[in-house]
């Protein structure tokens, strides 16, 4: 399991050494001069020249790929172009935020995609199957956008029980971080959710027909014990894996739910860092994606492990 | 409907004419058509059939394992004076594994793969018997010891992957005992097993018959496994059964042309450089049966005129022996 673990960490790291190569090859093909824009209207060549030396960008490329890596691996992403903060500050100080978005959104999308699709698998071709079909059609479909601003005006404008837009720490206040965290995470969750359910339906779909499952019918066991025992067991390893891969979209951040509801989310960081021609902190947050992808897979192929007794590493 | 058919006082199962059909897009097939049987205790009742017969759907409409839709079950299911077919889901799913135990024919795909196999031999006694703690799982132990299972206390927490293909069917076959049911069905129970394993398993379960007087249906397509282990023989047709037999009288005396035709078709030791017999054809379409007997097309014999057009019933041709031809093949003429 620890060399398991071991062998994992090192292809990551293979693996985000080339996307760390990749993104800086990209931001030199970006059209653009960053300094230019990071100085705006206050331009001028001195300050140019002396900004431009600050950020190393006078150095040849593979000189500047060198430190830039040399950098990122004591945890020193550079500094931002826009805001002079070091890229690193500005990512963690984003994270617990995105962390609990992404938390709060993913477990609403469970609580929906799991009875959802159960429901649909065992009532297969029933009426409840298609109104849950329907549902998790028209939760894909609907714009996430549209349905913020649907939950604002409802919650907000009209009831006034949740506050329309911000962020509280956990720490800070449980109760109001709570409330502020309702609407975006509903919004996401949904959307989320919807897309899980499809694939708990398969999932169960193809669970209930496994001849292990009909072995368990014909002990004469009730259907709900099988269902549960049985069927649900069998289903956990592919719902495991599309969770995985929701977590971890979700983990990079919902730019347009971030902006509706103003929260200080890494996806907005992003977008704004792409619309600045912000190169370190851009790099800085791809890596740092591409970091967060490897170790939810990492997670989730631990976690079959747990799950499914012939897999042992 | 069946009064004159009644079965007799010993035998705990009796199947009567039971007709199993499944509605598909094009159109309804019957897979099963009036389909009779009974077994004593004690019994073995071998039902002997190509693929597609229709002796495996039988034996999962008698458990009870048909998804209804699509299959729609008609007939009756005497399980010892309640008829299954009429009782409620509940009554039915008290009956399986309690009464009825099922063996199947794949032990690699009939296991669960992330339970215990403690857990998955003990859960229907649990269950059925309301056994908890040590005492379940003793009789876990018990069941494992009783199957051959070597150590069985030590093997308890492992999983199905860790056992080999006869020693899952041995769990299997555990399974199926667990609660000491009247009646066991073996649906190809020794068929994905090499030969060897295929022995043992077939002599562990006339033990086990022996012990616990049960009455077992064997359903199979190998006539070399029938031979060895049943009292009766049913014969399976394209749905229906063609010819039913006490053991000796049907390999002895074989009366149906494709009865015969099985049994010609088995291998002979020591009979080199001989080619191996066939029936010529495939069994038909279910959605298109032929209207007169369904053996017709394939059949060499043809001895009477409506073999073609009209269906034949079932004629008692000695003890306990029931053909379904229009004709006596012993005399090679008309009945």
């Amino acid at each position: 399991m620890a060399r398991y673990v071991l062998r994992r960490a090192g292809q990551a790291a293979v693996v985000l050494l080339g996307v760390s190569l990749i993104v800086f090859a990209l931001m030199q093909l970006v059209p653009g001069d960053p300094v230019r824009v990071a100085l705006g209207t206050r331009f001028d060549q001195e300050t140019y020249d002396a900004l431009r030396a600050r950020a190393g960008l006078d150095q040849p490329l593979p000189v500047q790929y060198a430190q830039y890596l040399g950098n990122a691996l004591t945890g020193d992403l550079g500094v931002s172009f826009r805001s002079g903060q070091p890229v690193t500050a500005s990512l963690l100080e984003r994270l617990p935020a995105t962390l609990s978005l992404a938390g709060v959104a993913l477990l609403i999308a469970l609580l929906i995609a799991v009875p959802l699709g159960l429901i649909s698998a065992t009532r297969s071709g029933k009426v409840s199957d298609y109104v849950a079909t329907v549902f998790s059609q028209i939760g894909v479909s609907i714009p996430d956008f549209w349905m913020a601003i649907l939950l604002i005006v409802l919650f907000t404008s009209t009831l006034g029980w949740l506050p329309p837009s911000g962020y509280v720490p956990f720490t800070e206040d449980p109760v109001d971080w709570l409330a502020h965290i309702v609407l975006p995470a509903v919004t996401v969750g949904v959307v989320s959710g919807s897309i899980l359910t499809r694939f708990v339906r398969s999932a169960v779909l193809e669970s209930m027909g496994q001849e292990h499952v009909r072995t368990a019918t014909a002990k004469g066991l009730p259907g709900s014990l099988v269902l549960r025992r049985h069927v649900l067991r069998g289903a956990l390893v592919p719902i495991l894996t599309v969770t995985g891969v929701q977590l971890a979209t979700l983990l990079g951040g919902v730019v347009v739910v971030e902006v509706i509801f103003a929260w200080p989310g890494l996806g907005r960081l992003t977008y704004d860092a792409v619309a600045a021609r912000d190169y370190p902190l851009m790099q800085g947050a791809v890596l740092m994606f591409a970091a967060v992808f490897l170790l939810v897979n990492l997670l989730v192929d631990l976690l079959y492990a747990a799950l499914d007794p012939r897999i042992r590493y | 409907m069946s009064a004159e058919v009644s079965s007799p006082a010993e035998s705990v199962l009796s199947v009567r004419d039971l007709t199993v059909r499944f509605a598909t897009r094009r159109g309804v097939a019957t897979v099963v058509d009036d389909v009779s049987w009974e077994v004593a205790a004690g019994e073995t009742l071998a039902i002997v059939g190509e693929s597609g017969s229709g002796k495996s759907v039988s034996a999962l409409a008698v458990m009870g394992l048909l998804p209804t839709p699509p299959a729609r079950v008609q007939g009756q299911v005497w399980l010892e004076g309640s008829d299954l077919l009429q009782a409620s889901p509940q009554e039915r799913r008290r009956t399986r594994g309690r009464r009825l135990g099922m063996v199947f024919q794949d032990p690699m795909t009939s296991l669960n793969p992330f339970l215990t196999i403690g857990k998955q031999v003990s859960e229907g006694v649990e269950h059925h018997l309301g056994l908890h703690g040590s005492e379940l799982r003793d009789r876990a132990v018990e069941l494992l010891g009783l199957v051959g299972i070597p150590a069985p206390a030590d093997r308890l927490d492992e999983h199905p992957h860790q056992f080999s293909g006869g020693m899952r069917q041995r769990v299997m076959i555990a399974i199926a005992l667990a609660c000491e049911p009247q009646v066991l069905i073996a649906d190809e129970a020794t068929t994905a097993l090499d030969v060897t394993t295929q022995a043992q398993i077939i002599e562990l379960l006339g033990r086990l018959q022996e012990d616990m007087g049960m009455a077992v249906v064997w359903i199979t397509h190998d006539l070399g496994v029938v031979a060895g282990i049943a009292d009766r023989v049913s014969v399976m047709y394209a749905g229906q059964v063609v010819e039913e037999a006490p053991v000796d009288a049907l390999y002895a005396d074989p009366r149906h042309p494709y009865t015969q035709g099985l049994l010609g078709a088995l291998p002979v030791i020591g009979g080199h450089g001989r080619e191996l017999a066939t029936i010529s054809g495939l069994p038909p379409d279910p959605l298109q049966m032929p209207p007169g007997c369904r053996f017709w097309p394939r059949c060499t014999r043809r001895l009477d005129a409506r073999c073609e057009h009209e269906p034949p019933t079932m004629w008692e041709v000695g003890p306990g022996h029931r053909v379904r031809t229009f004709y006596d093949t012993a005399r090679e003429g008309s009945r």
